[in-house]
């Protein structure tokens, strides 16, 4: 395929002032007064486009809206900056670079939806990120640029603060906690009326969409998974950093960008809830089917790199009692089982493992997978069976009480500070 | 009836319900989450605690009814809800009323329950815990029987069983508060264990 | 086909449930009920009512499914 001229399709690039933003790509394409089926018309383009969330559940744009519009007017379209994976920094990185065209996708869902209010959440402590979003709300306001309020607010810093039924809650009550959804074809609620949740890069995707339109969109990246997504690629590499790929690019190309300091051992992929590849699957694309197909999930856009240096089994031991100490306290599964099946994974990269250890951790996997009320379990839980198969030669041999050398290497991943569980 | 027989219906019927009041505090106390022993019917004796204490209303209603239609003494139907107002042992059947309002916010809460908030429910639930030591007191302020022997020895044995009743589910929280402890310092585990590595945050992208 | 829910988020480990419908809801290590994933048998239909009303936090709903998952 033939790329177009102009680099348009581009989240990160443009001024990151209003002038400037404006100059590059132009108004934000809202309807004019009395404009009828543009919320149809609307639904109907993000629809064609296939557009799916950037947040890491991959739910389709299209799909939400429809939900959110069943609630009616005068709902709110919340901007997820949360960014709870701690190796992800591409919503960071959009929102200082880019926060006009995040803030014209919700503009742009609010007109389709109704609703009367964009409510931004970025965490507490993120104070680069917020300034930044607060002076383009400032300049937006002040050019009368846009009809609904936009406003910044700042959840507390978690794992699950991101998840976004606890979004909703906080926003409306000040508590962070998911709620059981056994029916995702109900809309969210913030009092009254509906919620709209969406990942910031989401945001931004709809705002190009909406200037360049759906066949543009799928120009780039695979038939079932179309358009570009923001990857941070970390670990063993040279220049870690943020890149922009089209859906589908092999997982190894990704990992290229940054230059890895060798030849990788494993790759860590779709955030620390996401699953460990092979050498063998290097090749695999990065897309939700694809990811699937080999027990991994696209989920958030994050690729770590393990060097030869590392051990996978200990580097996810820390991910699980990181993973663990995260929960949000709710369910006792999670609340339980994931610190059970950390401080087992841990003995076992210590070379302590006791001879049940293995057919104990299998089975507490078992029992925690899909028994909370968000999917925080599920991630810790592929997270751990995909170290278990990646690293499997590893297993062996630290259950037999001879863990491998790299055991006290430093660690490559990075945990922001974290508060204690609920 | 005679006004006779219904001082006896009164003074019995207040006992009894006395005994299943108690009866129901001890099912109550005695229901802990997950601390049970495997082969005890957990539904049992939940479903035992809501029948006895409708049992115990029962019984309540025998004694205000007959109370109340006793000619030999003075308590009017308000003074059965409204506390105080009885011309006749205005402090001790008062503190009977009271007893008695506590148990029927259970009973209208729970005839409610699906429509509140379960945090309202078990609010109104632990509040009412409150009748029985006041329908206690009512037993013994009252008088009527409560220098015989054996209503005394009734009314320890009510205490007692409570007590004990008390005591294990202080010690059951204090188990399964221990559990809760030490899930906290296992979640609170990565923060200390963990070795922060630091690589360069990035903040470039690569065209 | 009737089909067991459990909030996940009220649930407080009693139990209940798994003592009135042992056929289709067993408890985890940690108290917490796991309900097995196929639909209920038309017998089974009063207890289930039951283990949902008794729930001491609410947490059961026995849902009318329509075939399938």
């Amino acid at each position: 395929m033939t790329l177009p001229a102009t680099d348009r399709y581009r989240l990160l690039g443009h001024p990151a002032d209003l002038a400037g933003h404006v100059a590059a790509l132009g108004p934000v394409p809202l309807p004019s007064a009395g404009a009828h089926r543009w919320s149809d018309d609307f639904a109907a383009l993000l629809d064609a486009s296939g557009l799916a969330g950037r947040g890491g559940a991959g739910f389709p744009a299209a799909v939400k809206l429809t939900t959110a519009r069943s609630a009616g007017p005068g709902g709110t379209i919340v901007v997820n900056a949360m960014e709870g994976e701690p190796a992800s920094d591409k919503d960071a990185l959009l929102l200082v670079r880019s926060p006009h065209l995040v803030l014209d996708g919700a503009q742009l869902l609010a007109a389709a939806s109704g609703a009367r209010c964009v409510t931004v959440c970025v965490p507490e402590g993120r104070d680069q990120v917020a300034s930044a979003v607060a002076r383009a709300v400032g300049e937006r306001a002040a050019a009368r640029y846009v009809p609904v309020a936009e406003r910044v607010v700042r959840p507390p810093d978690r794992f699950t603060a991101g998840e976004e039924s606890a979004l909703a809650r906080w926003v409306e009550s000040g508590r962070s906690l998911p709620s059981f959804r056994p029916d995702k074809s109900t809309p969210l609620r913030i009092g009254r009326h509906g919620a709209l949740v969406h990942n910031a890069e989401t945001l931004a995707h709809v705002a190009l969409i909406a200037r360049t339109g759906a066949e543009d969109f799928r120009a780039r990246g695979l038939a079932e998974d179309p358009g570009t997504c923001l990857v941070t690629v970390s670990g063993a590499v040279a220049h870690p950093g943020v890149v922009e790929v089209e859906r589908g690019t092999p997982l190894i190309d990704i990992a290229q960008r940054a230059v890895p300091t060798g030849p990788p051992q494993a790759l860590l992929v779709g955030g620390y809830g996401g699953a460990w590849v092979a050498p063998a699957q290097f090749a695999t694309p990065y897309a939700s089917l694809s990811l699937r197909a080999i027990g991994a999930t696209a989920g958030v856009g994050v690729v770590v790199v393990l060097g030869q240096d590392g051990c996978g089994l200990m580097e996810s031991a820390r991910l699980a009692r990181y993973l663990a100490g995260q929960s949000a306290g709710q369910c006792g599964p999670c609340v339980y089982g994931l610190p059970a099946i950390a401080d087992d994974l841990t003995r076992l990269a210590r070379g302590q493992a006791d001879r049940d250890l293995v057919d104990r951790l299998e089975r507490r996997l078992a029992q925690v997978d899909g028994r909370g009320a968000c999917r925080h379990p599920d991630g810790a839980v592929n997270l751990v069976r995909s170290a278990l198969r990646v690293f499997a030669a590893d297993v062996r041999a630290h259950a037999a009480g001879t863990p491998c050398r790299h055991r006290d290497a430093r660690s490559r991943l990075r945990f922001r500070s974290v508060a204690r569980a609920a | 009836m005679s006004s006779t027989s219904l001082w006896y219906a009164t003074r019995a019927s207040g006992l009894v319900a006395l005994v299943l009041l108690t009866l129901t505090m001890v099912l109550g106390l005695t229901t802990t989450t997950r601390a049970r022993a495997r082969n005890w019917p957990g539904f049992a004796q939940q479903e035992l605690h809501r029948r006895i204490s409708m049992l115990a209303v029962v019984f309540l209603a025998i004694h205000v009814l007959t109370s109340v239609l006793d000619t030999f003494v003075s308590i009017s139907w308000a003074a059965v809800v409204i506390p105080f107002t009885s011309s006749y042992g205005r402090l001790w059947v008062g503190i009977g009323t009271i007893s008695l309002d506590l148990m029927l916010a259970v009973f209208v809460s729970s005839l409610l329950r699906s429509r509140m908030r379960p945090g309202t429910w078990r609010a109104i639930h632990w509040v009412a815990y409150l009748s029985w030591p006041v329908a206690l007191a009512h037993t013994f302020g009252m008088g009527t029987d409560a220098g015989e022997s054996w209503v005394i020895a009734l009314g320890g044995a009510c205490v007692a069983s409570v007590a004990v009743a008390l005591v294990w589910r202080v010690r059951a929280a204090g188990r399964q508060a221990s559990v809760r402890a030490a899930r906290a310092v296992v979640t609170a585990a990565p923060t200390t264990h963990l070795a922060l590595a630091a690589p360069t945050r990035g903040r470039d992208t690569r065209a | 086909m009737l089909r067991l829910l459990i909030d996940p988020v009220a649930c407080d480990a009693y139990g209940y449930c798994a003592e009135l419908l042992p056929e289709a809801v067993s408890l985890d290590e940690w108290g917490y009920p796991m309900v097995d994933g196929r639909p209920l048998p038309p017998e089974l239909a009063g207890a289930a009512r039951r283990a949902a009303r008794d729930c001491p936090r609410r947490a059961i709903t026995v849902r009318e499914r329509a075939g399938g998952h």
